[in-house]
Order: structure tokens, then C-alpha cells, then sequence
């Protein structure tokens, strides 16, 4: 006997989800979801952009970790308000669901914020399949990984509403070649604004803080 | 690896969908699609689902999965097409914002019972 099924499989993490985005909206908070593979330099990104961003934006952080709460230290010296999820007691898994969001979104208060950026666990798979109610995604590469990153998980850059290139101040050591990088993400993801930066020196800095202060602004209208 | 989590919600929706009233019922088959771009590898999926499924009635279901292919339409001049690559520009227009039409689903289509 054959029953018909035909539901989504992640359905309850989508409307969790939903839930989260109707709180984000009360609470008129702009929601940033930052992804990339561990050691690309999302949480030095990070810090340069707290530092630029704070006190004109309110920013609050949730740092997803396996375990560890690094991140968490090393963010919370820019004064911004920093909670830390260890999904290590959850099954150490490789991506935040939207449920972990929600938990951590309301002890964090969101009241007094205007952005929230989490930071998602360093991963190119996984956390592009889980909405977790966010309004934008970012993804961050970095010139010391392959320039065909994108067209070998391109889920992830399909996913994103932008991208960085990190360290491009390391550029005249290595044979990478960000042209090509920065094509490969136009195959998979068209019009994707792409931002080429170092964290480290801060140059390049400026169009993508800007980017993401339109951003903020466009949702607090 | 999110496989596991997914397998645990394919656990639940499919011992949901069994009717009440038959007793010790035993599914053959899981019926599932899967896009081609959602990143589900099918190997880790029906490990963790062995797994997870033991003692349940789902104990030894064969997995069986329809690929989904990628498809895409530009939202400027409406060309959709099908992809096997990791290109997803418009071959049309060279141009415009692509949305994916599918591709990305991870579905349970239905349940086989055994006919005891
Ligand atoms: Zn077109």
C-alpha cells in the first residue's frame, strides 16, 4: 500500500523560520546571516565591521560554534551585545536551525538593536540549506582557498545576497587569481555584488559597510 | 553533515503518515526527491537513516530518490532552461536576475507498506 506523503522535509525548521522573521519585524531588526568555510576570516570581518558600524548601528551578535566560545571573546570587545550557541550539545551539528536563532534572538532582548548579524558555523554546505528567518545571507572567501569554490558548492553562493573576498591583502604571495574567484561567483550567482577586501588592513572596507548600511536602513525604513 | 537531522525528520513525517488502525505495519519503500543542487549526499543520508530507523517500522526501508533537476527562469526576459552545471547566468540575455525554479526541494513523496 502506497501513502502519499509529498511534504517538505525541513518544513518545521521553515516555519520556526517564519516565526523568527515575525519577531525580527516587531522588533524592527535587520537580520544578517554570515556564512563561509572555516579560517576565511568571518569573525576578523567581523570585528573591522563592528568597529566601523557601532554607535550609529545598534549591532547584537550570535556566534555559532561547534564548540568553543573564541568567536564570542574576540567579539565581544567591540562593545556590541555577543551570544554565543555551542551546538556541540546539540549533536555537534554544521549549521544553525532557525530554532537555535530564536532561542538566542530573544535572550539577547533585540529590542535595543537595529542589526542583528549571526554568525553562522564555518561550513560552505550546510547552512545554505537552513533558513533561519534572516533578511540577507553573505558568504565570505577568502584568497587562500581555491578560486572554484563557488562552482563546487554553489548552493551556497546561490543562496547569498552578497559576497566578500577576504585578504586580498595577501594577494601578491599567492598564485590566486581573484579575477577568475570573482567570475566564478557571477556564473553561479548573476548580479551578486562581490566586496574585495582585507580585514586585516581594512582596505576595501567601505563598499561593503555601506552595502550593508543600506541595507539596515532600507528594513528600519 | 546535515544528514542526520534531515533523516530524523523523515522518521517522523513518515511514521506520522501511517494509519492508525494497521498494525504492525512495515515500510518497503521511502519515496523521496531530492534536487539536484540541495547538498544531500544520498550515501550519508541512508546511513544515518539505517540508523535511526531501527525497531521503528522503518527498520530496512529502501530509499528511493528522484533526482530533481536544476531549473532556472530569468526574471528579465523569462528564459527558463535546465542546467547540469554550476553556470547559472542566462544564456538568453547574458543578463537579469535568475531565480531557481527547482533544484533545491528535499521532499518525501510517500510511504510503501508491505502488504502482510
Ligand atoms: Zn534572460
Amino acid at each position: 500500500m502506497e501513502i502519499n506523503i509529498q511534504k517538505r522535509v525541513l518544513e518545521k525548521n521553515e516555519s520556526d523560520a517564519d516565526r523568527n522573521r515575525a519577531f525580527f519585524k516587531e522588533k524592527q531588526v535587520f537580520v544578517l546571516n554570515m556564512m563561509s568555510s572555516p579560517g576565511s576570516g568571518k569573525t576578523e570581518t567581523l570585528c573591522r565591521t563592528l568597529e566601523q558600524l557601532m554607535p550609529d548601528i545598534r549591532v547584537g551578535v550570535i556566534v555559532g560554534d561547534i564548540c568553543t566560545t573564541n568567536d564570542a571573546d574576540r567579539l565581544s570587545v567591540t562593545g556590541a551585545k555577543v551570544t554565543q550557541i555551542n551546538t556541540d550539545q546539540f549533536g555537534g551539528d554544521c549549521h544553525l536551525a532557525a530554532h537555535l536563532i530564536e532561542s538566542s534572538a530573544r535572550s539577547l532582548g533585540c529590542d535595543d538593536l537595529d542589526l542583528l548579524i549571526v554568525e553562522n558555523i564555518g561550513n560552505l554546505v550546510c547552512p545554505a540549506e537552513f533558513d533561519i528567518g534572516e533578511d540577507a545571507r553573505a558568504v565570505v572567501l577568502s584568497v587562500t582557498e581555491g578560486e572554484d569554490k563557488p562552482l563546487k558548492y554553489p548552493l551556497m553562493f546561490q543562496v547569498a545576497d552578497a559576497a566578500i573576498l577576504n585578504k586580498i591583502d595577501l594577494l601578491p604571495y599567492l598564485d590566486f587569481d581573484a579575477a577568475l574567484a570573482v567570475e566564478n561567483m557571477g556564473k553561479v550567482h548573476p548580479g551578486m555584488p562581490v566586496f574585495e577586501l582585507s580585514a586585516k588592513t581594512r582596505e576595501g572596507m567601505e563598499p561593503w559597510l555601506s552595502w550593508l548600511r543600506t541595507k539596515v536602513k532600507e528594513k528600519l525604513g | 553533515m546535515h544528514e542526520m537531522g534531515i533523516a530524523q525528520q523523515l522518521v517522523t513525517i513518515a511514521l506520522d503518515a501511517i494509519p492508525d488502525d494497521i498494525e504492525n505495519p512495515r515500510v518497503e519503500k521511502l519515496n523521496l526527491r531530492i534536487g539536484k543542487l540541495a547538498a544531500v549526499v544520498e550515501h550519508s543520508l541512508s546511513f544515518c537513516l539505517e540508523v535511526i530507523s531501527k525497531d521503528t517500522p522503518l527498520e530496512g526501508a529502501e530509499l528511493v530518490i528522484d533526482a530533481v533537476p536544476v531549473c532556472l527562469r530569468c526574471e528579465s526576459c523569462e528564459h527558463e532552461w535546465q542546467t547540469d552545471t554550476p553556470a547559472f547566468g542566462c544564456p538568453a540575455c547574458k543578463d537579469g536576475q535568475v531565480t531557481m525554479i527547482s533544484g533545491r526541494e528535499i521532499e518525501i513523496s510517500s510511504i510503501e507498506l508491505a502488504d502482510d
